[in-house]
């Protein structure tokens, strides 16, 4: 008898769906490692796998509210500053009933009210803690709104080409269609409008209704950083073009260069006055797990609604309720980064000092990686000016991508497999993010401790340098 | 048509307007003079904004979930008014007794488990030697164990996306110890609480509405509302109230007939054991017939075990259905079983901490690719509940330093519930057209209420279920939440509402005071 569930009675959307981020290569590089092979796994931002530490001062405070028996301790002093251990107790306040309890399905509204205070630092324009909704890690937000936005695959979401997976994945698996509109290369991978344009005719004809356009700042993998002029003119368009905006901040503390510092797409609509303040939806992402926080286990997200009506903010809260609440020492975590330690507090300047090395690290390293990449034969790179990516074009001769095709292989997964081969280096094919017809990338992060970058960098440009020897045409026989 | 032509004709003014202020560029929009602006701006209001109740995704507008609905946010609003004006109810306080949420109602987490916990929160405490003072001798050792299975002792990393190998394979330690029979590791998958993993499976299952998934009525509201927002179609079988909630396969094969004629095909079947909203522990030979029938009619078998530890009655024991499977001979050919397992519940009541997992047997290697690649897509749960769970499958033993608190410490817990359960059974008993099942596991009692012909009358006036108003009236009158039965589900025409047996012991004789008097007189107001 077949068994109930086999490959063919597999709901399609989920058949359909890729996540490249932990596909092929990473497989791959994970059976090379169980078979002894060294790998130096780039292809997820998950800094502390590479060496990054947490930042003491969180990591206290959460432990003292994992075991508040501690408190009453009174050799405590002797492990715990005293501000980590007022925090704590403010923390343990806020709940209801410590971090083993269920809490409101939005979050804390303690710790909410953290974040809007923080939205509004930041901003200089007060938000509503009612509009805030912790979740476990920004990706379960992200496919909160997108499953609540689309109805069936004739609604559209735009999102930009590269892009990170997740929304790929997320729209398939809740069966809409992706949009895609292509970030500029050669402009620093910046928006161009007239494609823009083009993408949303072009889907409109086909009968699809465009609900949302997805904007990812700083870029996910392209790394760029946005003009306040593009948010301005993308925001434009959201208002004439009737779309919610869906804006990806995850990466806001990470940025390396000083002509675009982080705007978030909220200050800028709120800046612009009405009627676009007052008419443009938007939701803006934030998360735990990148920054120079980098606490990716955690699972600690929010998302901001703007513009949303009361009733569609119900439904959205009449969902998340289903999950009963997000994960609690992750809602901690997400509190104590928007509400860090103050000048004057007993941990601030460890804190200041922890957080401006990891800052100042990742900065070097995005110069060491781009400068890396730039000095190899048939590479180009976009310099990282913020997140935590390089995606280095790849220009592969036309007998290498010949080769991959009779592999059966698109190219730049060839390329990849054989990078992991040759060297241990496990990155993603670009081919997992999307771009331009026979242009090809690969995403690393900037991740691997500074120490080791120039090896990895070298390891790469033999390799890199090989692989275009061997597979350019002129060279061929003579090799042979 | 008309309308489309309209809007699109606004948003050509509107796009006319503002490109025409794009060529007299100004810093910013709000600066410049907007008297054309306005106009557009009037017109643009009209619009319809892209995302409305009325444009949101029908599966979503479907779902319900009532034990976070609509009577707890009327709690909640008298929760506000007694402290923005105290003494405006006969009550003091609000007893959420709505859900189950141990720790919210001052039961105390296992010592040994925050331990281990705090410790692998903050590793660099294993460094210092002031915290030998602190931290018992085991819970150090253990801390220590589980960062050793974590890459680069790092807990704040993405681990793999089934779950952290070492965790997962104390964890598969634990279920063979359990069972009795062998457990594998690579087929579990810790999930943020059990929820998720349920979403998991009935994303895979649900193809169509043409997709049936079986469902105990009455039944926990999370399997209702995921095949709602999956898009499927639930098909219920019924348990028998007057055998103590029993399941019977004559009303299972009925059910399918009934489903099948319509032309739903029915993928899966669940079983939650033991029951929520029903507190009943399904007898051995029961169990074997479920399987048999799963295994029949090519059904996958959904186990939500998440209450295996709260058994308060001594002739029924926890099996789990793979234990059951396999000692009848069923091997992975055989039948597909999914079991759910959570942190939440228990003696430990770890809700707020999301910690769970799936353990998935009987399914193909390319369908088992396609769960991986599911879970991939959120990379991965939170990694202290993934400690959390390997705890929970591998608590302190015999000899440990810690064995004998922690021993009390669950003991005390388990028998306080058994006790509690037992008080608010016989109280509900003792009311006028009130009978209640024994709780014999969870955390609930379910008592049916049969309602006087007034007061239905009088619910159907205001337009709400006789057992939301029961509830309702239950709330203004003694600020206690309890959930109507219709969120569960309940054979036509009967009542509940579903309590549970959480709040601490020295709150239990008031609530049964305050209960028994509002029933006396709410009887008192609507009796025939």
């Amino acid at each position: 008898m077949a068994k109930p569930l086999d490959y063919e009675s597999l709901n399609e959307n989920v058949k359909k769906t890729a996540y490249a981020v932990r596909g092929e290569l990473y497989l791959r590089a994970s059976e090379l490692q169980k078979e002894g092979k060294k790998i130096i796994f780039t292809n997820v931002g998950n800094p502390h796998a590479l060496g990054q530490k947490p930042l003491t001062f969180p990591r206290q405070v959460v432990a003292l509210c994992q075991a508040p028996f501690l408190l009453d301790d009174p050799n405590v002093g002797l492990l715990f500053p005293a501000d980590a251990i007022a925090r704590a107790k403010h923390y343990l306040q806020l709940t209801s009933g410590g971090l083993g309890a269920y809490s409101d399905s939005r979050g804390i509204p303690g710790v909410r009210k953290e974040v809007a205070e923080f939205i509004e630092r930041r901003d200089g324009y007060p938000t509503d803690p009612e509009l805030i909704f912790l979740t476990d890690g920004a990706s379960k937000g992200v496919m909160q709104m997108l499953n609540a936005i689309i109805r069936n695959e004739n609604d559209g979401i735009l999102v930009p080409v590269p892009q990170y997976p997740l929304y790929s994945a997320a729209i398939t698996l809740y069966g809409g269609s992706l949009v895609p509109y292509y970030l500029e290369e050669e402009a620093n991978w910046s928006l161009d409008f007239n494609n823009i344009r083009q993408s949303i005719a072009s889907a409109r004809s086909k009968g699809i209704t465009v609900r949302a356009m997805v904007i990812i700042n700083p870029g996910n993998p392209t790394g760029q950083c946005l003009s306040e002029a593009n948010i301005r003119e993308l925001l434009r368009f959201c208002f004439l073009e009737n779309l919610v905006l869906l804006a990806d901040e995850v990466y806001q503390q990470n940025i390396y260069q000083d002509e675009r510092p982080f705007i978030s797409a909220r200050k800028i609509l709120f800046d612009m006055g009405p009627p676009l303040s007052k008419e443009v939806q938007l939701v803006s992402f934030h998360t735990v797990s990148k920054g120079y926080w980098g606490e990716c286990g955690q699972r600690g997200g929010y998302f901001e609604m703007t513009n949303l009506s009361p009733k569609t903010v119900d439904e959205i809260y009449k969902v998340a309720s289903i999950s009963l609440s997000p994960n609690v020492p992750g809602q901690i975590f997400m509190g104590l980064m928007v509400n860090p330690p103050k000048p004057g507090d007993i941990s601030y300047f460890k804190f200041e000092q922890e957080s401006k090395a990891i800052m100042e690290s990742l900065r070097k390293r995005a110069h060491i990686m781009t400068d890396g990449f730039n000095s190899c034969r048939n590479v180009v790179c976009n310099f990282t000016e913020g997140a935590m990516y390089s995606f280095p074009q790849i220009r592969l001769p036309a007998r290498a991508i010949e080769v991959a095709k009779s592999a059966g292989k698109a190219p730049d997964v060839f390329y990849c497999l054989k990078l992991l081969e040759a060297t241990g280096i496990s990155t993603v094919p670009g081919s997992g993010f999307g771009q331009k017809e026979g242009v090809f990338h690969l995403r690393t992060t900037i991740l691997p401790a500074e120490e080791d970058m120039p090896a990895i960098m070298e390891s790469f440009k033999k390799f890199n340098d090989a692989f275009m020897e061997e597979y350019e045409d002129y060279r061929g026989y003579s090799r042979m | 048509m008309r309308r489309f032509v309209a809007e699109k004709a606004k948003r050509a003014v509107s796009s006319y307007l503002l490109s025409s202020l794009r060529s007299h560029p100004s810093p910013s929009l709000s600066s410049s003079p907007l008297k054309f602006y306005s106009t557009a701006a009037a017109m643009a209001s009209k619009l319809n904004p892209p995302v409305t109740v009325d444009s949101l995704n029908p599966k979503v507008l479907k779902c319900e979930y009532a034990v976070r609905g609509e009577i707890v946010t009327h709690a909640q609003r008298l929760q506000e008014e007694l402290q923005t004006q105290p003494g405006s109810h006969p009550f003091d306080e609000i007893l959420y007794c709505n859900i189950g949420n141990p720790q919210s109602l001052a039961q105390q987490p296992i010592t040994f488990f925050r331990e281990v916990l705090a410790l692998t929160d903050h590793p660099a405490l294993l460094d210092k030697s002031e915290s030998a003072a602190l931290f018992s001798s085991d819970s150090i050792e253990r801390a220590w164990q589980i960062l050793d299975v974590i890459p680069g002792r790092a807990t704040g990393a993405y681990s793999h996306s089934q779950g952290v190998k070492g965790l997962r394979d104390a964890i598969a330690a634990g279920i063979a110890a359990r069972d009795g029979f062998p457990s594998n590791p690579d087929d579990i998958f810790l999930t943020d609480g059990a929820s998720p993993a349920v979403h998991m499976m009935m994303q895979l299952l649900i193809r169509t509405e043409n997709d049936g998934i079986f469902c105990p009525i009455p039944q926990y509201p999370l399997y209702s509302a995921s095949i709602a927002l999956h898009g499927g179609t639930l098909v219920p079988y019924y348990l028998n109230e007057g055998t103590g909630w029993g399941l019977e396969i004559s009303e299972l094969t009925k059910q399918l007939e009934e489903a099948r004629s319509k032309g739903i095909t029915v993928r899966a079947l669940v079983v939650i054991n033991p029951g929520n909203p029903t507190g009943q522990v399904l007898a051995e030979e029961n169990q074997q017939q479920i399987v048999e029938f799963c295994k029949k009619e090519g059904l996958v078998l959904l186990a939500d075990e998440v209450y295996q530890e709260n058994i308060y009655v001594d002739n029924k024991s926890f099996n789990s259905f793979k234990k059951i499977a396999r000692s009848m001979g069923y091997g992975e050919d055989d039948l597909a079983v999914v079991s759910f397992q959570s942190v939440s519940k228990g003696y430990y009541g770890e809700c707020g901490k999301r910690g769970g997992y799936m353990e998935i047997t009987g399914f193909s290697a390319d369908v088992r690719e396609q769960i991986y690649k599911v879970a991939s897509v959120n990379l991965c749960s939170n990694i202290s509940g993934q400690i959390l769970a390997s705890l929970v499958m591998n608590p302190p033993k015999v000899g440990d330093e810690s064995y004998e608190s922690y021993m009390a410490e669950k003991d005390g817990i388990l028998q306080s519930l058994a006790r509690r359960a037992k008080a608010l059974e016989d109280a509900f008993n003792s009311m006028e057209g009130v009978t209640c099942n024994k709780a014999e596991g969870a955390m609930y009692l379910f008592p049916r209420i049969h309602l006087p012909q007034k007061a239905i009358d009088a619910a159907k006036a205001v337009n709400k279920a006789p057992d939301a108003f029961y509830a309702q009236r239950l709330l203004e009158a003694t600020g206690i939440v309890v959930v109507p039965g219709s969120g569960f589900g309940q054979v036509p025409g009967t009542w509940h509402f579903r309590c549970t047996i959480l709040p601490q012991e020295d709150k239990i004789p008031g609530i049964i005071s305050r209960f028994k008097a509002f029933h006396e007189s709410f009887m008192s107001e609507f009796r025939d």
